[in-house]
């Protein structure tokens, strides 16, 4: 049998090629449009909202106690464990021997919603909840203070 | 008289045609937004009323008043007239193009094409040719390195591909045996459409079609991982927006050019009244479109080397062989 000649061989590698190639570009097509016709996965933020995980720590808030005033006991515990130093407290005794936050601010510029506040406090009065819109336009009115911290807490279902 | 009604007739023609076009190149943005969008599973715009109809109306009154920069050092006359000439050229390929069979108003035969050019084709070619100007000239002016770069690439991409472009249609020309686009499409009524003669002159002459207006995967003048935006870099304001136009209405016009070609033009699967012939164009025409929208969302860019290859060692005798096997078949059928 003769040998296919050079120029044949590349003839057929080269028609060879061709239809493989053909065949790659159909297949990107292919799946292109499929693509289109799937349903877009995206959630249309302002009317649809993504659910956020279980243990989401968003912005923080206080806990009330029976007298619908804030469970803080003003222990300072939250103060001495927060990593970027971002609340500030300001103590106060009552006359029933309790202790209570006269101030109580957390920068939420500086606070890197690590939870730890939220560990450490032993009557868990400050807790992260899950609300993560939370924008302003001057930093001053980034910081949580206490009447801003109650008012954050979820509505009771 | 005659001559007034001549001139009333192309002014309105004239008008309408550039009204719809222009229209067309609007929303043709957001089609090709819309329809990369999806293709990527997610939905384009949809903020700017209903699912972002009015986006191209926004676009357009922020590009309008956007502030119109001209660099220090740019060639100022070239700069300005550049994307003139190259909306110019886009927009006067549509003056050939018959959009519709021939119907009888007031006594009048009236066709659906601005001007019934004997040589329709040549004209096209010529004026395709002639937006490269706008793109050359806008990266040579601009005083860029990067609108340098892509004016040079643009400049030997469009020129090796306009070859190839040329020759992929010498099949339609040998078949139907005529340069009037009219002409080409009228031997073209009744399923003897010329991409069932020239199925790979079809082929061929969408490659080159791509190369020729610069879309992916041939989009190497603006490829933006490395030219940062290419020969319209220093260009904003009105400006970017008609080279923006410019590259839309081409791609209009080659679409509509490929349907006069090899698709038929006006002639539909069933026939629709003379007035409404343009329906059928209209609907090829959008096919089109949607491939080379299509393909934008799929094919990577080449390399720039890998371009030049394909375009002068393959295309081009492919090309060359489409006419040889064209002519052999027809000497032997005796054409």
């Amino acid at each position: 049998m003769r040998a296919m000649s050079k120029g044949t061989w590349w003839f057929i590698k080269g028609i060879g090629v061709l239809v493989a190639s053909v065949f790659a570009l159909a297949k990107g097509l292919r799946l292109t449009l499929a693509m289109f016709f799937s349903r877009p996965v995206t959630i249309c933020y302002p009317e649809h909202k993504r659910e956020v995980a279980p243990r989401w720590r968003g912005v923080h808030y206080f806990e009330r106690n029976e007298r619908g005033d804030t469970c803080c006991v003003a222990c300072g515990l939250c103060v001495a464990i927060c990593p970027s130093q971002c609340i500030r407290l300001v103590a106060l005794e009552m006359d029933s021997g309790e202790r209570y936050p006269e101030i109580y601010e957390i920068n939420t510029v500086r606070c890197i919603y690590c939870g730890m506040c939220a560990e450490a406090c032993p009557v868990n009065a400050i807790k992260l909840g899950k609300g993560y819109e939370f924008v302003d336009y001057r930093r001053a009115d980034l910081v949580l203070d206490k009447g801003r911290l109650l008012a954050n807490a979820p509505k009771e279902v | 008289m005659e001559l007034v009604y001549f001139l009333i007739e192309t002014i309105v023609k004239v008008v309408a045609v550039f009204a719809v076009v222009m229209g067309m190149v609007a929303y043709l943005t957001l089609a090709e937004r819309k329809i990369l969008g999806y293709i990527q599973v997610r939905y384009g715009p949809n903020r700017v009323g209903p699912f972002g109809l009015f986006q191209p109306i926004a676009d357009g009154i922020k590009t309008f008043f956007k502030e119109d920069v001209v660099p220090a050092r740019a060639d100022q006359p070239l700069f300005v007239i550049a994307p003139m000439i190259s909306i110019t050229a886009a927009i006067a390929l549509f003056a050939v193009i018959p959009f519709g069979e021939q119907i009888e108003i007031f006594d009048r035969t009236v066709s659906f094409t601005i001007a019934n050019l004997d040589i329709g084709l040549l004209y096209v070619f010529a004026i395709a040719s002639l937006g490269e100007y706008g793109i050359v000239l806008a990266g040579w002016s601009s005083y860029n390195k990067y609108g340098l770069m892509g004016a040079l690439r643009a400049a030997a991409q469009m020129i090796s591909y306009e070859i190839a472009l040329a020759l992929s249609v010498m099949g339609v020309l040998m078949i139907s045996g005529t340069l009037n686009l009219g002409e080409i499409v009228q031997k073209q009524v009744g399923w003897n459409w010329n991409i069932l003669y020239q199925p790979f002159g079809f082929i061929f002459y969408i490659i080159c079609a791509l190369a020729e207006i610069n879309r992916t995967p041939f989009d190497m003048p603006e490829a933006e991982a490395e030219l940062a935006c290419g020969f319209n870099i220093e260009y904003s304001s009105m400006k970017f927006a008609l080279f923006f136009m410019a590259e839309y209405a081409h791609l209009i016009a080659v679409c509509a050019i490929a349907t006069t070609l090899f698709l038929g033009g006006w002639d539909g699967p069933f026939n629709l009244p003379p007035a409404l012939s343009w329906i059928w164009f209209a609907a090829k025409t959008a096919i089109l479109v949607y491939f080379f929208i299509w393909e934008r969302g799929t094919f990577p860019r080449l390399r720039y080397d890998q371009i030049m290859r394909f375009g002068w060692k393959f295309l081009l005798p492919l090309t060359l062989a489409n006419i040889f096997v064209t002519g052999l078949i027809m000497v032997v059928r005796g054409m």
